[in-house]
């Protein structure tokens, strides 16, 4: 099949645009709050993130991936022609790509994932027919981007609540987060390191029981909190600086910490985001080298170290100016806030990637800092922007639906 | 890229504010230095004081309004704006009553009656001190914002205002020693003068008041 060739290099094209794109402008909401807090380094925050997102990516985004490609469209209906499906996906990934363009340019907070998702809706419903759309699977997608952010937004209050109570509202908050920052390490671990290996490994052809795999989480997470208790013990406190900010040591025992769920961050990220660039990448492989559509095959994963690799090179040729750049502008969530933030968000999004559900990861996070405002965290938050941001929630899926139809036309009428 | 996560963010009126208090009670603390020196008829070095008092205080007041611009309606904080911008306020007339009462004794060259002199420089110490206290209250604001107003630390600041108000019972009394230290002596003075004297211990003795409002207002931001 030669056009298959023409296809499949016009979608890694795409695809690999689009991964570019998330890693530089989304990976900086995974990390910019812990340069921001300083935290981390400008150059240690991207070697974490590009670490863990693609670790993320290739270990546990295979669900996600699973859904965009052929979760949305029934693609039984397309036994006959299944180039629509081909011309389709690459429509979307163009669709997708451009609105995300055009909404940066007139600074509008869009959503890739929305974007993905509504262009993929869009071309099938048009294109191929109303039936061609799970209109099931697309409802449970749609509430979840309701559901996400009011979840990590609930689990972040509750956890910025624990905060306070335990140690910052404490005689001695630095005693405090000595003795309970270990906690939280050990719980931000345990979440992150269960998903993945539930998820994760059998895309790495790895499995291991139900039992085993807690067992092993526990043992993994017990490993890191012990290891993160020993650099807490090590703080000491500056008396100099604390007579002026009485929280300054304990908020560099929360770095530690936030070391942690930066890192759960960004693999969180990378396991959902991934497949809003190479879900229509496998979607298009898998049909232009069988010439059918099957249901059965699993993403292959080299598919996923490409979406992986494409985030870190969008990471470290753009997106350390756009961490620089946010870190800088959100100096409010500091430490003991951030973490807060991040493990809510976090949690919720690996749990949502586990579930295949393509999420919106900066909505989750944007609801997990809403929670932590709500429990009086955060000094400021402006809620205009907040929304615009669910404005743009609105406007940007009839937008790449709308997209998606005129290129997957132009696509039809072109293409061979 | 318009970034989601960077522009949620309003900016925190917090960091602005203590750098506001800061600004006033430098201003106040001018007084101390104004006074000796007008008191020594050094109206040279009075004068320069004074504009440094000037100085401040217009920086207060820029920052003033830099704060308010910043601090629309649509900001979601944990304790309510109008309170905060009530706090600006009140930390802004501490500079004020500051320029106020340099500018009515450097226009005049007021003399202030020796007999009365060294108990008059007491008295504007004590004012500055309650200035003081005041800045040490307000500075514990980004603090409590960490601790979501509850716990160990609004312990702390409600001790910090009690001194406060400590410091501005001790200026009311000092105030009223003064004045009628004044009347013992004001046949002695030429009339005007006594009433510009008068004055002088009045609005003196605002710049304390206005430090205790500060730490009112710092109270009720406890109490939400």
């Amino acid at each position: 099949m030669e056009a298959g060739i023409v296809y499949i290099t016009l979608a890694a094209l795409f695809g690999i645009f689009m991964a570019w794109g998330i890693g530089a402008n989304d990976v900086a909401n995974a990390m910019a709050t812990s340069v921001g807090s300083k935290a981390l380094t400008i150059k240690q925050a991207i070697l974490v993130a590009a670490v863990f997102e693609f670790l993320g990516a290739v270990l546990a985004g295979g669900e996600v991936t699973s859904t965009i490609r052929k979760g949305i469209v029934d693609s039984s209906l397309l036994g006959d022609s299944p180039e629509l499906l081909i011309y389709g996906m690459l429509a979307a990934l163009l669709a997708a790509g451009t609105w995300l363009l055009i909404a940066s340019r007139n600074g509008w907070p869009v959503s890739t994932t929305h974007s993905i998702v509504g262009a993929i809706v869009g071309f099938a419903a048009v294109g191929i027919g109303m039936d061609a759309v799970q209109w099931g699977k697309v409802g449970t997608i749609v509430m979840s981007w309701v559901v996400s952010p009011l979840t990590s937004g609930f689990i972040a209050y509750l956890i910025y609540q624990t905060v306070q109570r335990l140690i910052l509202q404490s005689e001695d908050p630095l005693a405090m987060a000595k003795r309970y920052v270990p906690v939280y390490i050990f719980l931000a671990a345990f979440t992150i390191t269960l998903v993945t290996i539930l998820k994760g490994l059998k895309h790495v052809g790895l499995t291991i029981s139900l039992a085993d795999s807690y067992l092993l989480a526990i043992g993994i997470a017990a490993a890191i909190a012990v290891f993160g208790s020993i650099v807490i013990q090590r703080i000491e406190p500056d008396p100099k600086v604390e007579k002026r900010q009485h929280f300054y040591t304990v908020e560099r025992v929360f770095g530690v910490l936030m070391v942690v769920t930066a890192c759960g961050m960004a693999f969180a990220h990378g396991s959902n985001d991934v497949a809003n660039a190479i879900g229509p990448l496998a979607a298009v492989i898998t049909v232009a080298q069988t010439g059918a559509i099957s249901a059965k095959s699993s993403v292959p994963l080299w598919v996923l170290v490409i979406g992986g690799g494409g985030i870190v090179i969008g990471l470290a040729t753009y997106g350390r100016h756009v961490i620089a750049t946010v870190g800088k502008k959100i100096t409010q969530l500091t430490p003991s806030r951030g973490f807060a933030a991040e493990l809510a968000a976090a949690t919720t999004i690996v749990i949502a990637s586990g579930t295949g559900i393509p999420i919106s990861t900066t909505h989750t996070l944007v609801g997990a800092v809403l929670g932590v405002g709500l429990a009086r965290g955060i000094e400021a938050i402006d809620l205009r922007v907040v929304g615009r941001i669910l404005v743009s929630w609105v406007v940007t899926i009839p937008a790449g639906a709308f997209l998606a139809i005129l290129f997957f036309f132009i696509f039809k009428a072109v293409l061979p | 890229m318009a970034n989601m996560l960077a522009n949620i963010f309003g900016s925190s009126p917090v960091q602005p504010l203590e750098k506001h208090v800061d600004l006033a009670y430098s201003c106040a603390k001018q007084l101390t230095g104004f006074f000796t020196a007008a008191i020594a008829g050094e109206w040279d070095k009075a004068t320069e004081i004074r504009s440094e008092i000037d100085r401040l205080e217009h920086a207060a007041d820029d920052l003033k309004k830099e704060i308010r611009l910043h601090l629309p309606k649509s900001l979601f904080m944990p304790v309510p704006r109008e309170d905060l911008l009530e706090l600006l306020l009140v930390q802004d007339k501490i500079a004020n009553r500051t320029k106020d009462v340099s500018g009515i004794v450097l226009g005049r060259k007021m003399l202030i009656p020796a007999a009365i002199s060294e108990q008059f420089l007491e008295f504007v110490e004590r004012n500055v001190d309650a200035a003081k206290q005041a800045r040490k209250s307000v500075r514990e604001l980004d603090e409590l914002f960490t601790a979501g107003f509850r716990g160990a630390e609004v312990d702390l600041v409600s001790e910090l205002i009690e001194e406060l108000d400590r410091i501005e019972t001790d200026t009311d009394d000092k105030q009223a020693a003064l004045r009628a230290a004044l009347f013992e002596i004001e046949t002695t003075l030429n009339p005007v003068d006594a009433i510009f004297m008068y004055q002088v211990i009045e609005t003196t003795g605002e710049i304390a008041d206005m430090a205790e409002r500060v730490g009112r207002r710092l109270e009720l931001l406890l109490s939400h």
